[in-house]
């Protein structure tokens, strides 16, 4: 059977000249350089070290992809699918760069008058299957890539929205934007805690604004924040609990036992004022003088 | 068998732990925070933890403890300089410390206790009028 097989291969490596032009016309066909995402260049050079990849591969390793023998033409599928999966290819477009391999192979065994039909459509048989093997290794590291991308995309949403703002001396605020999971919540603690020693604050205010839903968990990981902030020996104050979520965590009976603001601009009064400040108009000077300024007065 | 130190500073007490705690440290230093109250008539406990990296239920059950003893003989507990790490350790554990009072650094644990100190003198002058 492996000597079999090893027909192939002679017959991958005679006959490339015409396997290779058919194989890159049925791509072509398919479309893969119809969206511009790779040139021709790149598809005719990837194309032709695959199928030198594949005659080692099927000289050595006979008819099984599992076999070591294969390491080099899957390392080159796995790259060629990595790349294309953050090229943004669909993952039809980038199994088609393997299955489109097989007509032109079928092909070329049946060129070759050597064979009797019986061994040809053996022949057919195992190479179907290696092929649809690669195939399937193809799409595994094409998703696998993908997942990756969409791993690293929230680890950088949930470093860009934990921003902690400096609002006025020893006064911060946390506004949260998108749900509280656990992770977010452990990143947000962090991010404020640190903050807080930094900035040597007495009063965090935590704007939940941008939270579309609060439910028990999510109240539970606000309080776990304003606890450890607490123990650091800042006070929190939660602002921005909108009318229907405030009825919402009525409904479901969640607590929080913190002082809350409707709005940011509440809580940061509240600041002020624990912190001895006031904000007061100023009174205007001069006919002419329009603006009216806030000032800081007192402390 | 090694001590942690305290001072008296007024009214208060100022302990600072330097040294990584276990458990038979903080017994002692329980037991003797406790009669060192008694003895100065203290009105403040300042525990400094800023130095302290590492804690376990043990330790946060500890600062539970002698705050609540604290109340008993009348003084105010005040932890401060607790590290991020830490204070997530502790919430994770489920020990808010809700009868403990904190403050940033010692500096603003003074004010605290004295702030408290100043309230209950002009308390007492109420009562004498």
């Amino acid at each position: 059977m492996a000597a079999n097989v090893g027909t192939v291969a002679e017959l991958v490596g005679s006959s490339e000249q015409l396997i290779l032009p058919e194989w890159i016309d049925l791509q072509k066909k398919a479309g893969s350089l119809n969206t511009g995402r790779i040139t021709e260049n790149e598809l005719v050079s990837q194309s032709r070290e695959f199928l030198h990849l594949l005659r080692d591969g099927l000289a050595k390793g006979g008819s099984d992809a599992s076999n070591p023998a294969y390491g080099p033409a899957k390392q080159l599928l796995a790259d060629v699918s990595r790349s294309r999966a953050l090229q943004g290819f669909s993952p039809s477009e980038t199994a088609t760069f393997v299955f489109s391999l097989k007509q032109p192979l079928f092909n070329t065994l049946n060129r070759n008058s050597t064979l009797s039909p019986a061994q040809a459509a053996e022949l057919t048989w195992s190479v179907t299957l290696l092929l649809d093997e690669l195939g399937l290794f193809t799409l595994e590291v094409f998703q696998k890539s993908r997942e990756e991308v969409i791993v690293r995309q929230q680890r950088e949403i949930a470093e860009l929205s934990t921003p902690v703002v400096k609002l006025w001396d020893g006064i911060l605020a946390l506004p949260l934007i998108g749900t509280l999971d656990s992770q977010r919540t452990q990143v947000v603690m962090e991010n404020l805690l640190q903050t807080i020693v930094d900035s040597e604050a007495a009063i965090a205010i935590i704007d939940i604004t941008g939270v579309p839903t609060v439910d028990t968990l999510t109240a539970q990981h606000l309080l776990k924040t304003v606890a450890a902030a607490r123990l650091m020996g800042a006070d929190c104050i939660v602002s921005g609990i909108r009318p229907q979520i405030a009825q919402t965590m009525v409904h479901l009976g969640v607590e929080l036992n913190v002082v809350s603001k409707a709005t940011l601009a509440d809580a940061l009064a509240v600041a002020l004022e624990r912190t001895g400040r006031a904000v007061t108009k100023q009174k205007r000077q001069a006919a002419s003088e329009q603006t009216k300024t806030p000032a800081e007065k007192g402390q | 068998m090694d001590r942690i130190p305290i001072l008296k500073f007024g009214n208060a007490l100022l302990v600072t732990i330097q040294v990584d705690m276990h458990d038979r440290l903080a017994t002692a230093l329980e037991e003797d925070l406790t009669s060192k109250i008694v003895e100065y008539g203290a009105k403040g406990v300042l525990i400094d933890i800023s130095a302290l990296e590492i804690v376990d239920s043990f330790i946060g059950r500890m600062l539970d403890n002698i705050a609540a003893v604290s109340r008993i003989l009348d003084a105010d507990t005040v932890v401060v300089g607790m590290r991020p790490a830490v204070a997530i350790t502790l919430v994770e554990l489920g020990l808010s410390l809700t009868g403990v009072k904190t403050a940033l650094n010692v500096e603003r644990g003074m004010a605290l206790i004295h702030a408290r100190l100043k309230t209950s003198d002009s308390e007492d002058d109420d009562a004498e009028d």
